[in-house]
């Protein structure tokens, strides 16, 4: 593995407001490998989410280049699959199993017996079997998550680029949540990019964390985390790490305003 | 300040979870009774009888079929008049013209609306136009339509498309614009663009918007053709409900004026509550975009 899936060189991104032209982040370079668990994490108005847009195709970065195995990225496409933070990406007039298979059809990127399939064993991945004929506003936030997640998985994506998926969920749903997604990677080994504000989170899911500082956005570190999850939680590495993470962020009279 | 501001040490607790079959009743089927007073069908059909019961009395204690005949005389020229087919036959001239006018402007409003989504002098100008229109009322048109395309069915369509094109319009943009970026951005995420991000994601999240139009839409057509057709009285060989109204008012037949409107009321309340009735529960009540 020489060249990255992922590479995001020198990123600057700008949006405007009915009143100003604000720049999100500020020549931005990161590279994610096969496999990665790489969490963008920083605090609010470090243009995570922004960045992420960008990297989902929904946004062109105003200077420098985000490329995809070697293609640069113009437009939204299935290769690089979203889960959004909202719980209303599901579309409330399909149920969870036609929420999941509804981008195989699209795509047509799997015949119809075999995105039946796939389908009905992402759904069981992420145990909702039992609801699978069910409509999303009869799920609960948990669910809704995990039926998108099960069905950005399915397509099996390149990338599947995660926006903060688990902030809208109670703390207990969000542990177990986490718990699940890191026992799917260990199963199906996905490259994943995650975008979080939570120090914790970052250390459990990632990987490698890419720290970024606010106002506007630039990169202030690049950190290794593999290795450290829910278990670890309490042991000096976790909290080490924790308190680098922490003065890092926080203590170059930078990170106050946020 | 009170001094015993700390709480006092009580004993800690772990209690082993109850039986649920001590319970009881923790699911059972309702009764009759409380299934019919949660019954909506059934809570309607009472008001109707009620308001049936109240209209014989009344009618009864006037005792001047001239001016308010009783229920069951009205029933008894509705039932002749369809047996003898002329209700039928009226009904069914006043529907085919209804369904060709609906048909049109649900037409010219999807092109409009197509129009509004596609770009922002789309917008403005369905905008400007239904500012401009929608206020105006169809009969008001008349006139002009009779002028344009004469006595006969083409006014009575042109009127018609005139009363559903506005409302079908402005509800289906306005359901546009409230589709949730989220889903917006979850639909173009798969690559759907163009035609089919408009049919797949944008048509379906809208649809409760859509569906009210429709409606809107179906009740200003129904009371605009009956008007117009009160208004044409004249020529019409095979005139429509409004015409059997009308004929019935120079006659003097104030029973027969009624089984008209009695007509008028019925298929109302059909399309209302049993097509889009039927729309709904299958649609926006199941998928939880509307209560």
């Amino acid at each position: 593995m020489t060249s990255a899936l992922l590479a995001a060189k020198g990123v600057t991104l700008q949006y405007k407001t009915p009143r100003h032209l604000v720049t999100a982040t500020y020549r931005v370079d990161f590279s994610v490998h096969q496999g990665d668990r790489y969490v963008i994490l920083g605090p609010s108005g470090c243009g995570k989410s922004t960045l992420l847009k960008a990297v989902g195709g929904f946004m062109p970065p105003a200077e420098g280049s985000i490329r995809i195995r070697e293609r640069e990225i113009t437009s939204p496409g299935p290769d690089r699959m979203m889960v959004f933070q909202e719980f209303e990406q599901l579309m409330p007039w399909k149920t969870a199993y036609q929420n999941v298979i509804f981008p195989m059809k699209v795509t047509r990127k799997f015949a119809s017996n075999e995105a039946a399939e796939r389908a009905e064993a992402a759904i069981a991945k992420v145990g909702l079997t039992e609801f699978r004929d069910i409509y999303p506003h009869m799920l609960s936030g948990g669910m809704k998550m995990r039926v998108a997640i099960a069905r950005a998985m399915a397509l099996e994506p390149d990338i599947l680029l995660m926006d903060e998926p688990f902030a809208a969920l109670d703390a207990l749903t969000r542990r177990t949540m986490q718990q699940e997604l890191l026992s799917l990677w260990d199963q199906l080994r996905f490259t994943v990019l995650f975008v979080t504000h939570s120090i914790e989170e970052a250390i459990i899911i990632g990987s490698r964390i890419l720290l970024l500082s606010p106002h506007p956005g630039r990169v202030r570190a690049e950190l290794d985390a593999g290795g450290l999850d829910h278990t670890s939680i309490g042991t000096p590495e976790f909290g080490t790490l924790s308190q680098r993470i922490h003065a890092l962020l926080f203590d170059n009279g930078q990170g106050a305003r946020a | 300040m009170n001094p015993q501001q700390t709480p006092p040490q009580r004993p800690e607790l772990e209690v082993k979870l109850a039986d649920t079959a001590v319970i009881g009743d923790v699911e059972r089927p309702l009764t009759l009774y409380e299934r019919v007073a949660g019954n909506d069908a059934a809570q309607r059909l009472t008001i109707l009888v009620a308001l049936i019961v109240v209209w014989e009395i009344y009618a009864r204690w006037l005792n001047n079929s001239l001016l308010f005949p009783t229920f069951s005389e009205t029933v008894r020229t509705f039932g002749k008049d369809i047996a003898n087919g002329v209700l039928i036959d009226r009904t069914f001239t006043s529907l085919r013209t209804l369904a060709i006018g609906y048909a049109f402007g649900l037409a010219f409003a999807a092109v409009f609306t197509t129009m509004a989504v596609a770009s922002g002098t789309g917008t403005r100008i369905l905008s400007t136009l239904t500012a401009m229109f929608n206020p105006l009322p169809a009969i008001a048109l008349l006139p002009l339509a009779l002028i344009w395309f004469g006595l006969g069915t083409p006014s009575l369509v042109f009127v018609i498309i005139h009363s559903v094109l506005w409302a079908v319009a402005l509800n289906t943009l306005s359901g546009f614009r409230s589709v949730p970026e989220t889903l917006r951005m979850s639909g173009r995420n798969v690559g759907l663009t163009g035609a089919r991000y408009v049919g797949l994601i944008l048509i379906p999240a809208a649809f409760p918007s859509i569906l009210a139009g429709l409606k809107i839409g179906w009740a200003f057509a129904w009371r605009t053709l009956v008007a117009a057709e009160l208004v044409f009285g004249v020529s019409a060989r095979s005139g429509g409900i409004g015409w059997y109204i009308f004929e019935a008012r120079n006659d003097l037949d104030t029973a027969t004026v009624f089984s008209g409107l009695l007509t008028v009321i019925l298929i109302g309340l059909v399309v209302e509550s049993v097509i889009f009735r039927a729309i709904e529960t299958r649609t926006v009540n199941l998928w939880g975009m509307q209560r």
